[in-house]
Order: C-alpha cells, then structure tokens, then sequence
C-alpha cells in the first residue's frame, strides 16, 4: 500500500492505524517533507509527487492500494498558496500517471472535499453525491478539488479495472485537525457575514481514519467501496450555534466588508481567508449522507454536534465560555424570586443543559 | 369542496378547542404576558452583563415565552405557576445563548419558530389581518402532503400567514414548510429568518427531500407572476409554473391540497411598476402603490385587510403508476384541476365576502 501526504497529522495516523490491519502487508509512506511524528514501522521515501520521481517510487514499491491523501486546503508550514495548488493538482496528476502505468494497482482511494459542491443561494439545501453545482468554485483550495476529481474521473475511464473510491469529506475537525475552518474557529473573535447564518457540518478525525480503511480494503458484504461518496456526521450546525458553543463573541461584518478583508488578509499573507471559505461561511453547505450510509456501509461514530464539541474540548474555553453564559442566567434566575421552590427546576435544568 | 366546513375565528372557540391540545402556545403567553410575566421577565433579561455582544435573535421576548412542555405540567396555577415559566422562560434563554438547541438539515430552528417567531407573527394575523381558517380537517394529520396556494400581495406575506394558520389551527400540530424563491435566500437577514422558519428553496429536490419525511410542504407556484401582477389583476391566477409540483407530488404520493387566499391581494394594492429601479436592484419588480414609495417607510404600512384561507380538499396522488410523473399530458391535467379549483374556491369567497375590510 502506498500513503501520500504522510506528513500531516491526518496521513501519519492512517498510516499507523493501517499497519495495525491484518490485510495489510507493506505500507510505504511518500511526501516531501520529513514527518514530524513517527509513521509507526512503515517505510517512509521522501518523494515530491509532483516530479515523475513517484512512478519509479510506485513501481518499487509495487502498491496494489494507493491512499491519496495529499489533498489539502492548507499549506504546511510556510508553504505558499500556489505550492499548494501545484500538489494538489499536479501531483495527483502525475501520481494517476504513475498508477496508469502499474500492472499491480487495484484499489485507489482519493481525499476529496465537499467544498466541490461549490455554496450559493441558488443551491438544493441538501446535496446529494449527483447535485450539480450551480456555480463551480472559482479558485482555491474548492477549484483544486474539482479539478483533481476531474483527473481522477480520468483515470477511472482509462483503468475499469481499478477500483477508485473519491470520498468527499465535510470540514474535518478534531483535536488535531489542520483544516482552514479550525483556524477560523480558533480566532479569538469570529467574524460573521451580517445576516447569513450559514447550516455547517463536520466530521471527525477519527471517522475520516475509518471511512479511509472502509476505502482501502475489500468492500465487506453487501458494501460497495467504488465510487464517489459524502462523509459527514449527522445533523447541522449553525454558525451562530457554533459561536455559542465554543464560547467566542462574534462580530457580523457587510458582506462586502468581510471580501474585502479577506482579500487584505490574503495580500498580506496571514492566513489563506478564501473566497470559497468566505461563501462557505455565507451561505452554508449540507450534504446527504444516504451513499455513505446504504453502499458504502459506513456510519460515523460522531455527529456534527459531537465532533464540534469534541474540537471545543481540545481548543479550550474561548472570551465566552458557555458554562459562564449558563451561570449569569442561573444567577439572574436565583435573583429576583424569593423563597426556593423553584431551585428543583434549576437543577434540573443544569441537568438538562450537560446532558 | 362545496360542504367545507367552516370553523368559525372567535376566541371561545379557539380557547376551548385548542386548549386540550396546547395550552401555552395560542393565547396563554400573549394573554398572560400583559399581568405578570413581562415585568419580572423583563426587568431580569436587561441586567445581563456581556451578553449583548452574543448575537440573540430575540432574548427578550424569548424570555417571557414558555417552554412548552414546562407550561403544561404548571397548568397556569397561582405564584407557583409563574415562578415555572420565568424559570423555564430563563432556561429557554440559556439554551439560546449557549448554542444548546437542534436545527434540521434545512436550518429549521422548531424551538425559535414556536417560542418567537410565531409569536411575533400572530398579533398580524389575529388582530391585523383578522385571517378567517376553513377547511383545516383537509390536512391529513400525519404524512407528506403538498399545500398549493395562490400567491399575491406584492410582499410575500401571505406565505406566512398560511404557516401560522397551519400552526396554530391544526390539532396535529404540524408545521408548515414553505418553498421560496432564490431571492430570498440572496437577501442578507431574510434568508436567515427563512431557513429558521423551516422554509427552503423551490426546487424538486428539496420539496422532494422534505416530502419524503413526512412533511407538510407548502408552494406558490405562481411565483413572481403571482406576487407580482397589478391590482387591475387581482384573483386572477396565473400560469402555474411548469407544472413541477405535480410531478414532484406524484413521485412521492403525496396528496396535492388546493388552498385559497384572500385578502392577501388588497394589501398593496400596486398600481405601477418602476422596471428601471427594479432592474438595478435586481428585483423581479419593484411596486408603486398609492401610498409606497410617495409616504416612505409609512407607505410600506400594508392596507389591514380581512383575509380568509380556505384549504380545499385534498387531491389523491398515489393511485397513479410510477411512469406518471413523467407524463406530460397528465401532469398538465393534473395542473389545471388544482389551479380550477383554486379559482373556483377564489370566485366563491369573495362572493361571500362582505367588504375588503370587514
């Protein structure tokens, strides 16, 4: 089997849970740069997939899976948004070059996001893996997702006899997640477009690790692990909910406000606030989870309320803490109304709001 | 359809009807709210240190309305009961303010909607617009269903007032979804208040989505043609769209419930139409009024009509083959039944009408 993108956080734990399988004999770990944890026994090349070095790394390493996790939203280390890009789509063009050439290949499992779903008013509520997008992102890291799932797309029609598994994954959040929404969550002040409150979904790390061995291996019984796939927890987050919960005020900006800060941002080179991420935050993005559930056989252990608050749990309390926001009303509710026989209601309501 | 029943709109009989089911969530908040409970629940939720920057959709009135089933156990007895709701209203603006509350996949925010949003709503309803209900029992209590209406009144009013008539009239206690144009969810705060009041975009795949699961939706298919057509028009149905509803209905066997409204016509009454404005704003249209735009914001005061919504009986939809949906010609027939009997139904109330206003 061979890994790229290994040097994230996300691929150095796949790798690790995957030499744990039984099935798996060999795992050989690629990326460009030196993993900063340990890849638990697997054998890492330092290869940059966007050289044609990776066919020869391919083809010793004679792979019958290929996990393609390089794919990302955000640059590692100081990396730019344009080396980003180029990993993005030309790696994965170059590494489907190299899987087009190997005998051996029979199984690719590509990372892909639902950002290719594009967000606009004009969208269903609810995509499903067959929702055309009413407007194609037009850059960043959503227009390198459609292009890659174009070549991949390729790729499945010059090789049937590869199985090929894109899976599309909601934001990912955890403890340890890198995505660009967790650097969003962790301002400490979260501007908001005034007057959207966007419908957000998560999943959770441990549920990507999952659903990628579910990908990699032989489809169980009565599965189907070939094709393009949704990953999300269940249920919805608004935007404001999440602000709640995760206890940091929120400033509402003018829509035209909040693009131009962006693009200032950019320009300055502080953090890659994209217009995708932008009218993500606007206008929201919700996606059916049906495929993953009925062919893919998978159901994630977290929801969407539950990988969000397991992600509150690792970032600490924020300038707001819910608990504190509880306590001034409790405080406000002992006030005013002598006597304590409405102190059994309190209590019950504290159990009500920890449950 | 000729033997509607017709519930008659007066207080005795919504109290005694509807308090079986409901207590709290009529009248009893907005009765109550002017002896006892808004004072106190005021005068708490203003103190609130460091609250104010948490965007709250509406703490106040959210404070003196009722979490519905704390109410119930109370039964509205003495000091005791009083002390509940302040103690539950309170719990209700500390689920709000720490984000501890459930939305669907389309943003639909049950709690906000029942507790604020249709309480904001219903002094319109019942006290301006004076909306008269008939035929209710024609909703099936449980199931997909497909409410089509006629639309009109230059500001899409009346899709609200529906809801809150099948809110607060149904002894199941359904909620309506309404189906609404894109423009609503381009606009900045509409769009919010949209998606919080259970509405989503008119597409078949959300109507489809939400029928599936059993809901209640409601459509305009009218569309801007409807809303927006001069007063020299009014109760005149236009074309129904492409007739997409059907087939959606047909699909999922949903049964299609014709309903009528008036009143909704009279509100602006809109005598012209500024295409140039309307083409720069990027609205369909943008309305003269005899009052609005001449008065400014006073002109945007709607005319206080008296409106009545007759939902007509239900059009079965799942005895056809699976092959139908995509049948032209029968969804064309299908089309015109419903739109007939709208208008029928249209002609016949406001024969039986006795003034716009009264």
């Amino acid at each position: 089997m061979l890994v790229t993108g290994v040097a994230r956080p996300l691929g150095g734990r796949f790798v690790r849970r995957i030499l744990r399988d039984p099935e798996v004999d060999r795992v050989v770990a690629v990326d460009a740069v030196p993993p900063g944890h340990h890849l638990g026994g697997a054998e890492f090349v330092q290869a940059d997939i966007r050289q044609p070095g990776i066919a020869r790394v391919l083809a010793e390493a004679g792979a019958d899976t290929v996990v393609h996790l390089d794919v990302t939203g955000t640059p590692l280390g100081s990396g730019s948004r344009a080396t980003l890009k180029e990993t993005n789509v030309i790696g994965t063009m170059q590494l489907l070059g190299a899987c087009q050439k190997s005998p051996n290949i029979r199984r690719l499992v590509v990372k892909s996001s639902t950002n290719v779903y594009g967000s606009a008013p004009r969208d269903p509520a609810v995509f499903t893996e067959t929702t055309p997008p009413k407007s194609l992102p037009s850059g960043g890291f959503a227009k390198d997702t459609v292009e890659v799932e174009g070549y991949v797309r390729g790729f499945a029609r010059r090789r049937p006899d590869v199985a090929v598994c894109v899976l599309r994954f909601a934001n990912i959040l955890g403890p340890a997640a890198d995505s660009p929404l967790a650097s969003y969550f962790s301002l400490p002040v979260l501007p908001t477009v005034f007057g959207y409150d966007p419908r957000l979904q998560f999943v959770h790390e441990d549920d990507v690790i999952e659903v990628l061995r579910i990908g990699s291996h032989e489809p169980r019984r009565s599965t189907l692990n070939s094709g393009t796939f949704n990953i999300a927890g269940d249920g919805v987050l608004l935007l404001s909910q999440c602000a709640r919960r995760l206890g940091r005020p929120t400033v509402p900006l003018l829509l035209p406000a909040v693009t131009w800060a962006g693009s200032l941002v950019r320009t300055l080179g502080m953090t890659d606030f994209s217009p995708e991420q932008i009218r993500l935050l606007t206008h929201g993005r919700v996606v059916s989870t049906d495929q993953m559930r009925e062919t893919l056989g998978f159901t994630p252990k977290y929801s969407t309320a539950e990988t969000f608050a397991d992600f509150v749990r690792s970032r600490g309390p924020g300038l707001l803490p819910p608990e504190t926001v509880a306590r001034a009303v409790d405080r406000i509710a002992a006030l005013p109304v002598p006597g304590g026989s409405h102190l059994p209601t309190q209590s019950a309501n504290r159990g009500a709001l920890q449950r | 359809m000729t033997d509607a029943k017709v519930i008659p709109f007066d207080d005795d009989h919504r109290s005694r009807g509807g308090a079986a089911q409901r207590p709290s969530r009529r009248r009893g908040a907005g009765s109550r709210r002017q002896g006892t409970g808004q004072p106190a629940a005021v005068g708490e939720v203003q103190p609130l240190p460091g609250v104010a920057s948490v965007p709250e959709d509406d703490p106040v009135s959210g404070a003196d309305e009722q979490a519905q089933e704390q109410v119930e156990v109370s039964a509205g007895d003495g000091s005791g009961g009083l002390e509940r709701r302040v103690a539950s209203g309170l719990a209700f603006l500390r689920r709000r303010l720490t984000g501890e509350y459930d939305v669907d996949d389309f943003g639909y925010d049950e709690e906000l909607t029942d507790q604020v949003l249709m309480s904001l709503l219903r002094p319109m309803y019942e006290k301006y617009f004076r909306v008269e209900v008939k035929g209710i029992e024609n909703i099936p209590a449980e199931g997909g269903a497909l409410i089509v209406a006629n639309h009109s009144g230059t500001v899409p009013v009346d899709g609200l007032m529906m809801q809150v008539a099948v809110h607060d009239h149904h002894p199941a206690d359904r909620h309506l979804r309404l189906l609404a144009a894109d423009l609503v969810f381009m606009l900045p705060v509409v769009n919010e208040l949209a998606r919080k009041l259970g509405h989503t975009l008119a597409c078949a795949e959300d109507a489809e989505r939400l029928l599936a699961q059993g809901e209640l939706v409601g459509v305009m298919p009218e569309g801007f043609k409807g809303i927006g057509k001069p007063f020299s028009e009014r109760y005149k149905l236009q074309r129904f769209g492409r007739g997409g509803f059907v087939s959606t209905a047909l699909r999922q066997g949903a049964p299609i419930i014709p309903c009528s409204i008036v009143g909704a016509e009279e509100i602006y009454p809109m005598i012209g139409n500024a295409k140039t404005l309307a083409r720069v704003l990027g609205f369909p249209y943008f309305p003269l009024t005899p009052t609005f735009p001449w008065l400014g914001p006073l002109g945007a005061i709607p005319l206080p009509t008296k409106w009545t919504i007759q939902f007509g009986e239900p059009i079965a939809t799942d005895g056809y083959p699976v092959e139908a949906a995509d049948d032209p010609m029968l969804m064309f027939n299908l089309t015109d039944q419903v739109r007939e009997q709208i208008q029928h139904t249209l002609y016949k109330l406001l024969v039986q009408r006795r003034s716009v206003f009264f």
